[in-house]
């Protein structure tokens, strides 16, 4: 579990959204920081080597972005681990996770365009022989995990 | 790659895209950059700049014209939850008549500890359930706590529902849309 400093909290309390566009970016975050821009820098460095971080960027929204989908198979408990290898090294996989249900391998597979995206899946379904559940978004109502962290909820 | 992979893109910024071809691509090749992250030196427009054909200030422009129009909903820190300690994640599903998924949908999605909240089609009779929302919380009883407390609050106990904890993340990364894979 990682602890962080109390500038690094405030770093990301500060800028899960809303960072500069201009020239210097990391400079306007250390101004309102009170640090100075290596500091930033090198803060932003080390909390994505740490995991902390998956990236400093753009969040796309999914249904302009490009198409995207919610899937699910039902695999044998013992062969989990392999499905869901499989299921990772098949193109466009952002997220895949193992879940409490008779569905328990649940993932989201990306593409460039609705067509590749169901090229996509019916291959993967194929080679995983397993029937997929197939979720596409109806409508979203809440899409953004830029929730504020409850720090002192946190072990 | 071509073009039709990602006409969006193009036209969210109808005002670089008219400068020609050579900028059409360059914000291609932008939109595949910033997939990755933004770099982590001093003047990181300077860098997709370069890596991209096209000027720092079309780089920027094109940056806040995707976040006017939507496009880029989020553009900041993306924090990997589980490292910092959120360790229970549950997918709550819920079957809810048709006529009343848009109402609550709307409501879930303005609790404060659920963090996405979609409708998607049910797949009978495999799959009944139409409404879909995400608690991401520190440990599985305090979820539990949460999701009890929505469901009085909510009037949610004749709602049949099922809650899937997450129990190994195999992947988690942003979308990827216009790279090769």
């Amino acid at each position: 579990m990682m602890r962080l400093d109390s500038t690094d909290r405030h770093l990301i309390n500060l800028f899960q959204r809303d960072l500069p566009v201009c020239e210097r970016p990391y400079q306007a975050m250390s101004r309102q920081l009170g640090i100075a821009e290596e500091d930033v820098i090198e803060r932003l460095h080390s909390l994505q080597a740490s995991q902390v971080l998956s990236r400093v960027g753009p969040v796309f929204e999914h249904s302009r972005a490009g198409a995207s989908l919610l899937a699910a198979v039902a695999a044998p408990e013992e062969q989990l681990d392999l499905v869901a290898a499989r299921v990772n090294r098949a193109p466009g996989v952002n997220h895949n996770y193992a879940r409490e249900h008779t569905y328990n391998l649940w993932f989201v597979m990306t593409a460039p365009d609705e067509e590749t995206l169901e090229e996509r899946l019916d291959e993967l379904e194929h080679q995983l022989r397993l029937p997929m559940l197939r979720l596409p978004m109806v409508e979203a109502y809440h899409i953004d995990l830029g929730f504020p962290i409850d720090w002192e909820a946190l072990p | 790659m071509t073009l039709h992979h990602c006409p969006e893109s193009l036209a969210m910024v109808p005002e670089i895209a008219s400068a020609g071809p050579v900028s059409a691509w360059g914000l291609l090749r932008l939109r595949r950059q910033l997939e990755l992250g933004l770099p982590l030196t001093p003047k990181p427009y300077e860098i997709l700049a370069e890596k991209t054909g096209l000027s720092e200030h079309e780089v920027m422009t094109a940056i806040r014209q995707w976040q006017a129009h939507g496009l880029i909903k989020r553009f900041g820190l993306v924090v990997r939850h589980r490292t910092l300690g959120y360790t229970a994640n549950a997918m709550v599903v819920w079957d809810v008549p048709d006529d009343h998924v848009q109402a609550l949908g709307q409501a879930l999605a303005h609790t404060s500890y659920i963090t996405l909240c979609y409708q998607r089609p049910r797949r009978l009779p495999d799959w009944p359930y139409n409404l879909f929302c995400m608690i991401h919380g520190v440990d599985r009883q305090r979820v539990m706590n949460q999701l009890a407390t929505l469901i009085a609050e909510q009037g949610l106990e004749q709602t049949p529902h099922a809650v899937l904890f997450s129990t190994k993340a195999y992947r988690q990364r942003g979308g990827r849309y216009v790279s090769h894979d």
